[in-house]
């Protein structure tokens, strides 16, 4: 259904160098440039030398194309049956466009079809006109590179006025939040969620300011491969850079690295394990856990 | 005589299974894969470093060279392992017919019978391939298929046409969007080739991208799904390492934002049984006639849905096991409370005093809330489950994890 040749890496790159071969003056090197830009590593070795042997007869010996036109390609029903399910998502109003119209074109899945069931309760409120507007504003201040200033209440219920350069958007499916990337202010990002007023920033600068970077921080564990737990920790944590070892009698390390920001996050789902899962280092996470255990055991849970 | 390397692939299976080796696991070595050959094994490497060299790491042990991928997915703004989708082998033929075909046909408004392209290929290519009628309509019967050809019928003559075109150039954030979160994403990605280069303003968090792999099985699913279609699938099984071909009413996808898995809960009529059954798992996917069931078997499930920690489900709520615990939480830790409320999936949490609370559930499987309840370690004061053995064993498995650390005797003073 999906895994075909119309979606390739192949045909969308002879499109690209077809196109390209259009262009008067086109010389050989420019067409390769479009086989290392849109394709494989070891595609040179096959796709220009197929059109240059005319194997693939749609270029001339002098590398004009045999076609009359640049190429193109309808959207296949399954391309269009994407659009129509997503179309259907409440988060596609947080994008000022109008979809084309599919009248005729059965949906591929419907909210019905599929839950994610994990995801927390809290997420924003994708369709609450101010968050809306908040974030097409938002959207519209990163493409013009405008600065904005935005109000929001600090730790200490106060509200404040901040104001920054957006860079782009960070969604978490898990939390179910957009956080904004900003630069020319101390802080990194902003929940979107959390944003009381929003506006274009017009004021003069200085925007010396930068947010701190986000330190990486390793951490070594221990898995004791009972009741599945290897491919369960492998899962829980593959979005993160990791690397993994085998010891013995069903036991393997594993070697992650995670933001320092997250570091409470990693630490409970490290619990989460319980003890099929061991810190081996550094220490000072091997005390994070330790400190939790000791409570633990001050509760006298019997 | 052996086949020479191809960068290109004709069947996903098998690489769908060494990127989930190479990407979740990656600590086997070059002998233990279960290849055919150590060829194989080389070749399906070779592929997979031709598409994500940039992600593929190397590690030496003494027993040999192990190939892992890592990928820190919160930086990438396109998911790597959708490159993988893109490497379906062709023939020169089915190439040079399919950019003659929407050449010939460069707007729907020009209509065609099978001679007069036949014709038109010829002369446009210069024989530099030549096509018989039978190829040229077996490609447009597929291309009819796919929805990017049309057919029309004018007199005895059956003409062709290209699809209307559709207009997604004001998509592309959407598109950027939808495809690293929506389900079966690959498919934006496809779309996304085929729009210009842009900056792409999304990065992702907590962002699962070996669920990829498993695209073209989530897509057979949802279209049995709307057609409410029997399937019969084959499944590895999670014990027996062995396949096993089963028929099912598939009735929804359950998603893990926190875990990567994804799980289809089915009604497996001949155990007379609502299963659960990870996507990875399943393999060869063939949709069957329409299940007369399927609305009441929905609706089923969805009456019993507010009962499911995970993915374990049955028919009835008489097998409900009782889940309660409480904690201590100061005043200032009202975040605990927060994350109660937003991380519970059902049941109820309920103040007792001034410092403790409680949560209660009925669920089906108390097993599949261990992990989660673990996360309170250090402030859980009392349990209480109606499966006494999970609740022996989460207390057993807290008694261990002292051990572990060395506080089975100890205090504060514990931490260097």
């Amino acid at each position: 259904m999906i895994f075909s040749e119309l979606y390739s890496v192949y045909y969308n790159t002879v499109a690209k160098i077809i196109a390209v071969a259009f262009e008067p003056k086109t010389t050989e090197e420019d067409l390769q440039c479009c086989v290392l830009e849109e394709a494989f590593s070891e595609s040179v070795l096959t796709i220009l030398p197929a059109l240059k042997s005319r194997k693939w007869p749609l270029l001339h010996d002098d590398l004009s194309p045999a076609l009359h036109h640049e190429p193109t390609m309808p959207l296949t029903t399954l391309e269009k049956r994407w659009l129509k399910a997503i179309a259907e998502d409440p988060k596609v109003k947080l994008f000022d466009v109008e979809f084309p119209a599919l009248d005729d074109v059965q949906p591929l899945f419907t909210k019905e079809d599929y839950k994610i069931y994990d995801q927390y309760a809290d997420g924003d409120p994708f369709e609450d006109e101010n968050y809306i507007r908040h974030f097409r504003l938002i959207l519209s201040a990163i493409k013009n590179e405008r600065p904005v200033r935005i109000k929001m209440k600090n730790r200490y219920g106060k509200e404040v006025w901040i104001r920054f350069y957006p860079k782009g958007f960070e969604y978490s499916v898990k939390d179910d939040k957009v956080r904004i990337i900003a630069a020319g202010c101390r802080f990194r990002q902003f929940n979107l969620g959390r944003v009381i007023a929003c506006e274009y920033y017009d004021g003069q600068g200085p925007w010396t300011e930068k947010p701190q970077v986000e330190q990486k921080k390793e951490l070594t564990l221990l898995i004791i491969n009972e009741r599945n737990t290897l491919e369960r920790a492998m899962l829980h944590f593959a979005h993160l850079e990791k690397k993994a070892e085998r010891l013995e009698d069903e036991q393997y390390v594993l070697h992650l690295r995670y933001y320092e920001s997250d570091e409470t996050e990693i630490v409970i789902r490290v619990l989460s394990f319980g003890p099929c899962v061991k810190v081996l280092e550094p220490e000072s996470f091997v005390n994070l856990i330790k400190e939790r255990l000791i409570l633990q055991k001050s509760c006298e849970l019997k | 005589m052996q086949v020479a390397y191809n960068e290109r692939i004709k069947n996903f299976e098998k690489v769908r299974a060494y990127m989930r080796e190479f990407y979740v696991y990656g600590f086997k070595n070059r002998n233990e894969y279960d290849a055919k050959s150590a060829r194989s094994y080389d070749d399906e490497r070779r592929r997979i470093e031709s598409w994500l060299g940039e992600y593929m790491h190397f590690t030496q042990t003494a027993e040999g060279k192990n190939v892992f991928l890592s990928v820190d997915s919160r930086i990438i703004r396109k998911n790597p392992f959708y490159k993988a989708w893109k490497t379906k082998s062709f023939t020169d033929g089915d190439i040079t017919l399919h950019f003659a075909i929407f050449d010939i046909l460069h707007t729907p408004e020009i209509r065609m019978t099978l001679a007069e392209l036949i014709e038109e290929i010829d002369r446009r290519l210069s024989s530099g391939i030549t096509f018989d009628e039978s190829t040229l309509r077996k490609k447009l019967k597929e291309y009819t298929e796919e929805g990017i050809i049309q057919t029309e019928k004018e007199g005895r003559k059956v003409l062709y046409c290209r699809s209307a075109d559709i207009d997604i150039s004001a998509l592309d954030d959407v598109i950027d969007f939808f495809s690293e979160i929506a389900p079966c994403g690959v498919i934006g990605s496809f779309l996304q080739d085929k729009q210009p280069r842009h900056n792409e303003l999304f990065s992702f968090k907590h962002h699962y991208i070996t669920q990829a792999m498993d695209s073209d099985v989530m897509a057979i699913l949802f279209e049995a799904i709307q057609k409410k279609c029997y399937i019969t699938v084959d499944n590895l099984g999670k014990y027996a390492n062995k396949l096993k071909t089963i028929r099912l009413v598939p009735l929804k996808i359950y998603i893990s934002a926190q875990n990567g898995r994804q799980n289809l809960i089915a009604f497996h009529e001949q155990a007379n049984r609502l299963n659960s059954y990870r996507l990875d798992y399943l393999s060869n996917i063939r949709i069957e006639g329409t299940c007369e069931k399927f609305d009441a078997l929905r609706d089923t499930l969805g009456k019993v849905e507010g009962h499911m920690w995970g993915v374990n489900c049955r028919w009835n709520i008489k097998h409900l096991e009782h889940v309660e615990f409480e904690l201590k939480i100061e005043n200032d830790e009202q975040f605990i409370v927060r994350r109660l409320e937003r991380e519970k999936r059902c049941g109820y949490v309920e103040k007792l005093d001034e410092k403790h609370y409680r949560y209660t559930a009925d669920v089906f499987d108390t097993m599949e809330m261990v992990p989660w309840i673990r996360t309170f370690l250090s402030r859980i004061t009392r349990m209480n489950f109606s499966n006494r053995t999970v609740e022996n064993k989460f207390k057993a498995d807290i008694e261990e994890m002292y051990r572990m650390y060395g506080i089975d005797g100890g205090d504060i003073h514990d931490i260097q």
